[in-house]
């Protein structure tokens, strides 16, 4: 695999506080990688260390196979948590400053810029300033300023707090297409629906230690039992129920159908395929609905931060 | 790569667009010379009220010694009882009445009056006083056979001429023109700090309450961003200082032509007004002059220089990481008194040690103690302070500087990213060790 940022054992104490204890990640080149973890887990301070804005106690951490370095930031793009503008300075200027601290050239930074401000249709707020914008608009301008020296790695901490689900969607879109385009993606946050729909990797962060890591579909294979979820006519489903319960382990389903089925949970357990399975229930009775189930993210976190604890 | 001249732009230009700086550049000698022609014309019309005073002098012979002045008309009563006096002297409505009753020389001035409606000025009270002291006392002179005439002649007026063992001349007036020019340069520095440092913190404190010093410092060294924050805004505060000094001149230049005031009267001017207008001492100008040429310039302009600077940013960094550890500017006022107090002691020093003993113990000490020494040091520079006692006070001067820099990136560094709370001095003692 192509690993574009490794840490490596990396360690981070604020006086008596252990904000990280020892931990390590393989960013894949071109993957959006997801950090997880509940808020106070240590996400922001690993990212302040990826950006060099803090310093590891121990660990190291490489870009591209070399240790940081602090030309290695024009290479980085950060959307932090903890974002804003200077509010009395106009968009357009602003914009310029931030890209020139990022070591685009003037030029090159107002030929980029009108770029994406035409992309995103917001062209017209050039000579606006930050303080006439609304929080959205401003998020947008933030969104272009991080994006536009056309980073290897991009990291957005919490992307989407603030934005409507409008743009929450156009800038999902644009992560993608930058993914696409050869960019790699850290993505903190704490909202599962958004990791599922687009992390390929993620690592879940707990009271400082990485407790999981790895691409999701594996980490959904293994955490599978399985189970599966089925809906069955028949006309006398007490007695059913009390088949199929003789045989396997069963709780009550609930999913929404036309007909009044019988609905279940069946676990197979370690024995047992689907087809298995299958050829039992429609010996017994019509089955309508047969669905494997899938833990999502949602799940595996609760559940990985449960086993943690005890 | 290095942002720093990036960084100072950014803060130059952020500085001197913002409306309210603007409007202070250019109202603030407006204002100031406003308001000195507004004492200036109030106090003028303070001298133009006439008092009109009477005087029923019993005696006789004391009365003479009042004459009526521009401001100041005496009505000389005679041949009136007291009674009709008061009452003649309300009816006028005059601002009082004097009464000098019949009685020898020796034991009248315990029963001299002045009768009023209103409680007479203190100052008025004692010129009456004096004038009445100095014709008593001249009249007992005479009644104890002096010859006043003899007395006048013998007045000796005293100018000690000073000269250096070198054979330098100097005289009363150098010393003063020193003092002022220390004064001037320990004042603007003192006013330059607080006024720029304030300016430093608030930007500062913006960064942080806009949220957008995350995003900078992923790009920049939170050391860079703030020597550029230092730096930009000092040279913005140049820019205004500039342009109050210029537009001051030329406002004070139109005003007096306009006005016929004198606006910059100077203890230092008026001494040379009256020297020019008598004639005898021309010689004593001349020597001023010369006075002036043996001012150690050279010293005095680089000196000043390298002071101004080191002392400045010396107090900007802490103002800087003052700004970094709070979250909004009220939170502030814990931290500024230490900032504060070493600066309003160092004026202090210079004002009262300096100029009794400007090479005493106490004067020396304090320019040579970091916090106090650009001040203090800028003062008594004009008085000739040996090289080296500069050079070594401008060399502990500078690592200061170089340490408070060193702890103020320290606190800068950690306190930009915290937010919501309040710390304390063992909070900012435990970001040093981050």
């Amino acid at each position: 695999m192509n690993i574009l940022l490794e840490t490596k054992e990396v360690s981070k104490y604020f006086g008596d506080f252990q904000a990280l204890d020892a931990v390590s990640i393989q960013v894949p080149k071109h993957s959006i990688f997801g950090l997880l973890g509940p808020n106070g887990a240590g996400k922001t301070t690993l990212i302040r260390i990826i950006n060099q804005i803090t310093m590891p106690d121990t660990g190291s951490v490489l870009l591209d196979g070399e240790a940081l370095q602090p030309h290695h930031v024009q290479y980085i793009g950060y959307l932090p948590e903890e974002r804003g503008l200077y509010k009395s300075m106009k968009v357009g200027e602003q914009a310029l400053y931030l890209a020139q601290l990022k070591g685009l050239s003037y030029s090159e930074a107002k030929k980029r810029l009108k770029y994406w401000f035409d992309k995103l249709e917001i062209g017209h707020w050039w000579d606006k300033k930050v303080e006439e914008l609304s929080k959205g608009m401003a998020q947008k301008i933030q969104f272009v300023v991080t994006v536009l020296h056309q980073p290897k790695l991009l990291i957005f901490d919490e992307p989407f707090s603030g934005f409507d689900p409008i743009n929450a969607n156009l800038i999902k879109d644009e992560i993608l297409q930058l993914r696409d385009e050869g960019a790699t993606v850290i993505f903190s946050t704490h909202r599962m629906e958004s990791v599922e729909e687009l992390c390929d990797h993620i690592a879940l962060i707990h009271e400082s230690k990485k407790i999981l890591d790895g691409k999701l579909n594996d980490i959904k294979r293994s955490y599978k039992t399985n189970s599966f979820e089925v809906g069955l006519l028949s006309e006398n489903k007490d007695t059913l129920q009390q088949t199929i319960e003789s045989k396997f382990k069963t709780s009550p389903a609930d999913f929404k159908s036309l007909h009044d089925d019988l609905k279940l949970n069946i676990s197979l357990g370690s024995e047992g395929t689907s087809n298995d399975l299958l050829g039992f229930l429609t010996s017994q009775a019509q089955v309508l609905h047969f669905k494997e189930l899938i833990p999502n993210a949602s799940d595996i976190f609760i559940q990985t931060i449960q086993n943690n604890k005890s | 790569m290095n942002h720093l001249p990036l960084i100072i732009k950014r803060e130059y230009m952020a500085k001197v667009k913002n409306k309210s700086f603007i409007l202070m550049t250019f109202l603030t000698p407006f204002i100031i010379i406003g308001l000195s022609l507004f004492i200036g014309y109030l106090s003028s019309i303070n001298n133009d009220t006439v008092r009109s005073i009477y005087v029923l002098d019993d005696t006789g012979f004391v009365s003479e010694t009042f004459k009526t002045t521009d401001y100041t008309i005496y009505n000389h009563l005679s041949e009136v009882d007291l009674e009709t006096a008061k009452i003649l002297s309300n009816q006028e409505n005059a601002y009082g009445l004097l009464h000098i009753p019949k009685m020898p020389i020796e034991t009248v001035s315990d029963f001299i009056k002045f009768y009023s409606e209103e409680s007479p000025s203190l100052s008025f009270i004692s010129s009456l006083e004096s004038k009445i002291e100095t014709k008593l006392s001249e009249l007992k002179l005479q009644s104890e056979g002096v010859d006043l005439a003899l007395i006048d002649a013998s007045k000796m007026d005293v100018d000690i001429n000073q000269e250096s063992y070198e054979g330098v001349k100097t005289s009363k007036v150098g010393s003063l023109m020193k003092l002022g020019f220390g004064s001037i340069a320990g004042y603007l520095l003192f006013i330059f700090i607080i006024v720029y440092g304030n300016m430093i913190m608030r930007s500062v404190i913006e960064e942080k309450t806009s949220r957008i010093i995350e995003v900078i410092i992923s790009s920049v060294k939170p050391i860079q961003l703030m020597l550029g924050k230092i730096i930009g805004t000092s040279l913005a505060g140049i820019t205004q200082f500039t342009i109050w000094i210029v537009l001051g001149g030329v406002i004070a230049l139109a005003a007096s032509a306009i006005f016929g005031v004198e606006l910059s009267q100077t203890p230092q001017q008026e001494l040379v007004n009256q020297t020019l207008q008598n004639p005898e001492s021309v010689d004593k100008f001349q020597l001023m002059i010369n006075e002036f040429h043996m001012l150690p310039l050279g010293n005095l302009v680089i000196a000043f220089i390298l002071f101004f600077i080191c002392g400045y940013l010396l107090y900007s960094s802490l103002y800087a990481a003052i700004g970094a550890a709070v979250d909004n500017e009220t939170d502030t006022q814990q931290f500024m008194l230490p900032v504060i107090l070493p600066l309003i002691l160092a004026i202090y020093v210079g004002v009262f040690t300096v100029i009794e003993d400007p090479h005493g113990t106490i004067s020396t000490v304090f320019s040579f103690i970091p916090f106090t020494s650009p001040v203090v040091m800028l003062m008594r520079i004009p008085f000739g302070v040996p090289l080296w006692q500069q050079l070594v006070s401008l060399v502990i001067l500078i690592s200061t500087f170089m340490f408070t820099v060193w702890f103020a990136a320290k606190i800068y560094r950690v306190g930009i990213l915290m937010y919501g709370k309040k710390p304390t001095y063992k909070e900012l003692y435990k970001w040093l060790k981050y």
